[in-house]
């Protein structure tokens, strides 16, 4: 089926009319019927419970970082399930359109299904959840009591919601782009893509864009200002030097996707030539631009989990982290590299032998500190005492897995090799193994190390260990014949399949897909029996694991403030060094602390953001018009507000810190 | 590293700062303000970039030579770099302490920033007129961007520096306020050194190509 004509714009609504409702596909009517359903009894139980004015003062307006943390867990714990129905469509597509069969999903479908997961499963599952456990955990790891500017951080975390919010619209709304997860041009240009579809693909990535650099340059001056006193940089914890790594690639990166999509949505709205075919223009500049965003993103994600692995291997392993020097070395080391190696995804452009073996040569390079990470890993746990919780077990699954996504990306790197394996299944079952087995497989750990910091109860180990399995197991069933597919010579974002000799490891990895599947209903389980059981699992020390850094040395979860004092640091592993050395938690002595005021502002400039975004999709410029002018005087108008802080009084941190004593009493 | 931790482990040691001072407010602006910049100066360097591979492909249409009137350019530049001595004499007049300099030099140098954006609007005028629009070639397209992304910045500037005007009549030169001057400021240099940049690459170089 061909996607409708660009409909006339008209001058109320623009290009939108009842026409935009997808009301020919059955699927897309069902799931919105579902969502209304599901959405309608969300809000009515809201309002039941009277839960509106606790949302908005302790949640939508929070400027807490450790709040503004879990709704970025939030966040990206829906979208995931989004993009996870997505990979099962196009898993059982591709298992089912054989032998004559077209399958279920016509191409103008398929296509938005493909697209949708990537630009899903990157901005808004992966990066929110990396946004949000930097969030929570890199003020707590370096002694501070909220980042450095605690407003733009609830304003960069509705920003990111906006932009997902935007893209979820697009479901129901029109349609999604059908151009690949990166939009390459001329295809995504206004000739081949006349529709909606790829300006909210600009819009939504556009709106979330902003809040991630902002919260980008936030956590870096975070971890440069806020340090409590001793920390130098070469004794922060391995995690925040990641994050601090990952936040400059963010601020070195993202303006560059900005910028780049800024130059498509001229060449769309505008008929600029910066990637037509015609009139000078050239497709290819786009390509080159969006990889120098595109790489350094990938190792965005991986950075601050190869933290999360540190963390989890010196703690379970009962040992200081092996190699702590040149563990951070490697960290700056493949940030620095992370930006020579972008032209690595487009070796067939034909740029000639001298370019292609340069890039080759930096990207094979870069496995050499990736390695140093590995070997620092194993050498920890060499003689450790290893504790097999499921943060250990995650990282060991980690471990095995991510070495061989490794090991074909250094395959992949070599441009011959790379002529023959281009767009194929291979590449996608390469970047499956590091991302599932790197990014995810890492989140898993992190979840299940720091939940009991952040609510106070562990999470159960049965269904967490069922998850495990099943996401291990499935991980390797659903990936694995894509490697060899690939092989063969399958390209990706195949809707029909001609060969029937290939249907078998199809339907091998749709199998894998859904043991994934249980893995992923296991992990809902597991958090909904540990709420359950939140009484037997409750950690009353504030320190579940025998942990090593700071975040360990406060309650669970921590209060408003952090810390009532700022510790002073004098090792690395600071909370080891205060528990070896029999500190005394000050049980008097209380003073006022100055903490930031919540505020509204955030959620409001990022609705009149979305608002925006949604009309310039639709060409509704009047309306595009007036929600500028409300984000830019909203702006203005927040600024002349100068009360933005407030004393939490001595009186109430007494009272906090007294439970706390008498809790840790009752522990001991 | 674990010498020193044998050594000091029997000494008493402090394990928490128990006469903190809480943070001045702001300490930490500058430096956000600075890393922004950097972020909005990676945009900058794409558009740049994206002049330098495509600044050549006229596709027929007018060049460089047929279109940029460097007497009129010049006329610009000094009109910006004017603008920045006087923010100079703003900034001056702010830590003398006095409100009503600080913000005459403002206005002073939001006249110039207004004059600069006129010129440049008169030119985007004349240039669309005779037939050279951003659709006629990647040579003007990406012309266009980046000079217009930077007047859309000095528009930003002067937006932001009448909000300041208003904020620095209301409450004077306090902390804050002081810090928002300072902002603006390198705001202000920022995009001067920007059409430093714009001014040698697309015009002088352009005209020369």
């Amino acid at each position: 089926m061909t996607p409708h004509p660009a409909p006339e714009a008209g001058p109320f609504l623009g290009k939108l009319s009842l026409d935009a409702l997808p009301l020919h596909e059955p699927i897309l009517v069902v799931t919105f019927a579902i969502v209304v359903i599901g959405g309608l009894g969300v809000l009515a139980a809201i309002t039941k419970y009277r839960l509106w004015g606790w949302l908005w003062r302790d949640w939508f307006t929070t400027v807490d970082h450790k709040r503004i943390g879990i709704m970025y867990m939030i966040l990206g714990l829906i979208m995931f399930l989004r993009g996870f129905a997505d990979a099962i469509m196009m898993r059982l597509q591709q298992v089912w359109a054989f032998n004559g069969s077209e399958g279920y999903l016509n191409a103008h479908h398929y296509d938005q299904v493909f697209t949708a997961h990537g630009v899903i499963m990157i901005f808004f599952v992966a990066m929110p959840f990396i946004t949000g456990l930097m969030n929570y955990m890199v003020p707590l790891q370096i002694g501070a009591r909220d980042v450095s500017f605690p407003f733009l951080n609830n304003f960069s975390f509705w920003m990111t919601t906006a932009g997902a919010v935007l893209c979820m619209i697009s479901l129901f709304i029109g349609e999604f782009a059908q151009t690949g997860w990166l939009a390459y041009p001329p295809l995504s240009g206004i000739a081949y893509s006349p529709n909606v579809g790829v300006d909210y693909y600009i819009w939504s990535l556009q709106i979330a864009g902003v809040g991630t650099t902002l919260s980008g340059i936030n956590l870096i001056v975070t971890i440069l200002k806020l340090r409590a006193p001793g920390m130098g940089l070469m004794k922060m914890p391995v995690f925040t030097w990641t994050s601090l790594c990952s936040n400059i690639l963010i601020v070195a990166s993202f303006p560059i996707l900005t910028a780049t999509l800024v130059l498509l949505s001229l060449d769309r709205y505008i008929g600029t030539n910066f990637f037509t075919n015609d009139l000078g223009g050239s497709p290819m500049m786009y390509v080159n631009l969006i990889w120098i965003w595109g790489h350094p993103e990938v190792y965005i994600l991986i950075l601050p989990l190869f933290g999360v692995f540190s963390e989890v291997t010196s703690t379970f392993s009962g040992k200081k982290l092996f190699g702590y020097t040149s563990m951070v070395y490697a960290t700056v080391v493949i940030t620095i590299l992370s930006y020579i190696v972008w032209l690595h995804h487009f070796f067939t452009m034909g740029s000639g032998a001298s370019v292609n073996s340069f890039f080759g040569i930096t990207t094979m390079v870069i496995s050499i500190p990736t390695g140093a990470k590995l070997f620092n890993w194993l050498f920890t746990m060499y003689r450790g005492r290893i504790r097999f919780e499921l943060p250990m077990m995650w990282t060991i699954a980690f471990m095995l897995t991510f070495v061989v996504g490794g090991m074909t990306g250094v395959l992949l790197a070599v441009p011959p090799a790379d002529f023959v394996l281009h767009n194929s299944l291979f590449l996608i079952a390469h970047f499956h193994n590091v991302i599932i087995g790197g990014v995810l497989f890492g989140l898993f750990a992190a979840i299940n190390y720091w939940w009991p910091k952040a609510f106070g109860f562990k999470l159960d180990v049965f269904w967490g260990k069922i998850s495990f399995w099943c996401w291990v197991v499935g991980f390797w069933l659903a990936f694995m014949p894509l490697y060899i597919l690939g092989l063969m010579g399958v390209t990706r974002r195949m809707r029909v399949f001609d060969d029937p000799s290939l249907q078998i490891w199809f339907a091998i990895a749709a199998f894998g897909a859904l043991v994934i599947a249980a893995g992923i209903g296991a992990m809902l389980v597991q958090f909904a029996v540990s709420i359950w059981k939140r009484k037997e699992l409750v950690d009353e020390s504030g320190d579940p694991w025998n942990g090593r850094t700071l975040e360990w040395a406060t309650s669970s979860p921590p209060p408003d403030y952090n810390f009532a004092f700022t510790p002073v640091i004098h090792d690395l592993d600071a909370w080891y060094d205060m528990k070896k050395r029999g500190h005394q938690r000050p049980v008097g002595g209380f003073r006022d602390i100055h903490m930031p005021s919540n505020t509204g502002a955030g959620i409001i400039l990022a609705g009149f953001s979305l608002v925006m975004g949604f009309a310039l999709v639709w060409h509704i410029w009047w309306l595009a018009a007036v929600s500028f002018a409300a984000t830019v005087f909203g702006a203005i108008y927040h600024t002349f507000n100068y009360k933005r802080d407030f004393h939490i009084p001595a009186a109430t941190v007494v009272e906090v810190e007294d439970a706390r004593t008498r809790q840790l009493a009752a522990g001991a | 590293m674990s010498a020193t931790t044998i050594t000091t482990a029997d000494e008493p040691v402090q394990f928490y700062d128990l006469d903190e001072h809480a943070h001045p407010e702001g300490h930490s602006t500058m430096l956000g303000f600075w890393i922004y910049l950097m972020s909005d100066c990676l945009i900058f360097a794409i558009l740049f970039a994206c002049f330098g591979v495509l600044g050549g492909n006229y596709a027929a249409g007018p060049a460089p030579k047929d279109l940029f009137d460097l007497n009129l350019i010049a006329l610009n530049t000094a009109m910006l770099l004017f603008s920045s001595i006087t923010y100079g004499f703003a900034v001056l007049q702010m830590q003398q302490g006095n409100v009503r300099g600080t913000q005459i030099w403002l206005a002073v140098t939001g006249l110039f920033g207004l004059g600069f954006l006129g010129i440049e609007l008169y030119e985007f005028h004349h240039l669309i007129e005779i037939g050279a629009t951003p659709q006629r070639s990647a040579f003007l397209s990406s012309f266009f961007t980046l000079v217009g992304t930077h007047g859309l910045h000095v528009t930003f500037g002067v937006i932001w520096l009448v909000t300041l005007m208003v904020q620095l009549g209301k409450h004077g030169l306090i902390a804050a306020n002081k810090r928002r001057v300072m902002c603006l400021s390198m705001f202000w240099h920022f995009l001067d050194v920007i059409w430093i940049g714009v001014f040698t690459i697309v015009y002088l170089m352009g005209v020369l190509r």
